[in-house]
C-alpha cells in the first residue's frame, strides 16, 4: 500500500487518483501509525511553507514521515511536500521542515512572475543516473506552481530555467521529491509517478 | 492552449454571444480526449449554475479528476468559499469566479487566504463600450455577469487590474462581443489587460481559426489562449492547433507524439 499523507492541506486526491489510475494500491492516510507501516509514502502539499510544516507536525504524520525514510521505504515528496524535506524556507524563516535533506527553499529570481504557473522543461542534471526521470521523454515538459523551491545541492538531479537554473527534483536513495506536480504533468507526470510504483514493488518483491 | 467546455445539466453546450446553445457531448468523455491531444489546461464553465446542476457538476469534475491528469478549471456559480471548497476537494484544480467576485470582491482575497492566489482565477465577461460622453468608436469595455446578461457599468481593465492585486492568481478574459462569432479575439482587450497584468491572462472568445490562437498569444500578449467550438467540432484537433502554433513561433509544449 501506497500512503498519500492526508494532514488536512489542500487537494490531496490529485495524487491519489493518478497512483491509483496506475494500478497501485494508494489510500490518503491520515493514521501516523498506518502511515509508518506502508510500502510506499508520498507527502503532497500546496499552499504556504509555514502552514504545511505545522499541519504535518500537529497530524503526527512528521514522525511517520521520518520512520518511513529511516527505513528506506520509498518516498516521494510533491511540491511543499518536497520542500518539506529541506531544513527551512526563506518563506517562512521561523518553521523548519524535517531537515531530511541538508539546504534551505529559496524564492525564485526577481524578474520573473511569482508563482511559476506554468509547463516547463527539466533538465537532468549531467552525469546524473535518476530513477525518478527514468525513461521521460527528452525534453520532458511538467507543471509548475511555485514561487519558492530548494536550493540546488548535491541531491539535486534535475532543474528548470526560470530567472536561473531552479531545483525540480532531488534524489537520494529511495527519497525522491519533485518540486513540479507529475499528478498533474500529463502523460510525463505518469511516467514519473509509475517509476515511483515500480519502484515500491521492487522494494517489497 | 485551454479546450473550455460549458456544461449545461451535466452536457458540453456551446452558443453563440452567449446564446443559441447546441450540444457538443459528454464532459468528462471530450476532457479525456483533449488530455490524449495534448491540451495544457481545461476549463469547465457551469453555464447553468442551479442549485441542482451543482450536484451534477460536482459529480463531472469528480469523474473527470479520475481520468484526466492535467491542471482543470471549474467556474460557474461559485459563491462562497464552501462553493469552491466543494470543487477543489472533487478534484479541480482550480476555482474560477466572476458574478460573486463582482458582487463581492472581498471573496477574491478570502478564497486567495484559504486556497492560495493560485487556485483563483476570476473571469472577466468583457463587452466593448464608447467611453461616456464621447462619440465614435467603443475603446473601453464594459464588465457583464450572469453569463453575459447583466451589465455592471464597470470598466473591465479596471477590474482586471483590482482583481490581480487582491489575490486573482488569473485572468480569464472573454470578449462577448467575439464569442462564438469565430471571428477571433478581440486582441486590444486581451493586450491592454495582459500588459497591466502580473499575473498570467487568458484570452476566450471568437477563437473559428488556427491563426487566431497565434494572433492571441503573439498580439494579444495572452500567456494562454481558451476555444471551444473548433474543437468540439472535430475541425481541428488540440495536437493541430498546438502544432500550428509552434510553426508561428508561440512557445508552446509541443503536441504529445501519441
Amino acid at each position: 500500500m501506497i500512503a498519500v499523507l492526508d494532514y488536512g492541506i489542500g487537494n490531496l486526491r490529485s495524487a491519489e487518483k493518478a497512483l491509483q489510475h496506475l494500478g497501485a494500491e494508494a489510500e490518503l492516510i491520515d493514521d501516523p501509525e498506518r502511515a509508518a507501516t506502508a510500502d510506499g509514502v508520498v507527502l503532497p502539499g500546496v499552499g504556504a511553507f509555514g502552514r504545511c510544516a505545522q499541519a504535518l507536525r500537529m497530524s503526527g504524520l512528521d514522525g511517520a514521515a521520518r520512520f518511513a525514510i529511516g527505513r528506506g521505504v520509498p518516498f516521494l515528496g510533491i511540491c511543499v511536500g518536497f520542500q518539506l524535506l529541506y531544513e527551512g524556507s526563506d518563506e517562512d524563516p521561523s518553521a523548519s521542515g524535517l531537515g531530511i535533506l541538508p539546504g534551505t527553499v529559496r524564492r525564485l529570481p526577481d524578474g520573473v512572475k511569482h508563482p511559476q504557473m506554468q509547463w516547463n522543461v527539466v533538465e537532468i542534471a549531467d552525469g546524473c543516473d535518476s530513477g525518478l526521470l527514468g525513461g521521460v521523454p527528452d525534453p520532458a515538459w511538467v507543471y509548475f506552481v511555485h514561487s519558492y523551491a530548494p536550493e540546488r545541492t548535491a541531491d539535486t538531479t534535475s532543474t528548470c530555467e526560470y530567472g536561473g537554473a531552479i531545483t525540480a527534483s532531488a534524489e537520494r536513495g529511495a527519497l525522491w521529491g519533485t518540486q513540479f506536480h507529475p499528478e498533474k504533468s500529463g502523460a510525463v507526470g505518469l511516467g514519473i509517478l509509475a517509476n515511483f510504483v515500480r519502484r515500491v514493488d521492487e522494494a517489497c518483491a | 492552449m485551454i479546450p473550455c467546455l460549458d456544461v449545461d445539466a451535466g452536457r458540453v453546450v456551446k452558443g453563440v454571444r452567449f446564446v443559441d446553445l447546441f450540444d457538443a457531448g459528454d464532459p468528462v468523455e471530450l476532457a479525456t480526449r483533449y488530455d490524449a491531444q495534448g491540451a495544457d489546461e481545461l476549463v469547465f464553465l457551469d453555464i447553468t449554475a442551479s442549485s441542482d446542476n451543482r450536484r451534477t457538476m460536482v459529480d463531472v469534475v469528480s469523474r473527470t479528476a479520475e481520468v484526466v491528469f492535467i491542471p482543470f478549471t471549474v467556474g460557474g456559480g461559485v459563491r462562497s468559499v464552501e462553493d469552491a471548497r466543494q470543487l477543489l476537494r472533487a478534484g479541480a484544480d482550480k476555482v474560477g469566479i466572476n458574478t460573486a467576485a463582482v458582487d463581492r470582491p472581498a471573496l477574491i482575497a478570502e478564497l486567495a487566504d484559504e486556497f492560495g492566489s493560485q487556485c483563483v482565477v476570476v473571469a472577466v465577461d468583457a463587452r466593448r463600450r464608447r467611453p461616456e460622453g464621447a462619440s465614435g468608436e467603443a475603446t473601453e469595455w464594459e464588465v457583464f455577469t450572469h453569463g453575459g446578461r447583466t451589465p455592471t457599468g464597470v470598466d473591465a481593465v479596471a477590474w482586471s487590474e483590482q482583481c490581480a492585486a487582491v489575490g486573482a492568481g488569473e485572468l480569464l478574459i472573454t470578449s462577448m462581443d467575439r464569442d462564438g462569432t469565430r471571428d477571433g479575439f478581440d486582441l486590444e482587450l486581451t493586450r491592454t489587460i495582459a500588459e497591466r497584468s502580473p499575473v498570467p491572462v487568458v484570452a476566450s472568445g471568437g477563437v473559428g481559426t488556427l491563426d487566431h490562437l497565434v494572433e492571441g498569444a503573439l498580439e494579444g500578449s495572452a500567456d494562454a489562449v481558451l476555444a471551444a467550438s473548433i474543437f468540439h467540432l472535430g475541425e481541428f484537433t488540440v495536437g493541430e492547433a498546438k502544432a500550428y502554433m509552434q510553426l508561428a513561433g508561440v512557445s508552446v509544449r509541443p503536441p504529445s507524439p501519441s
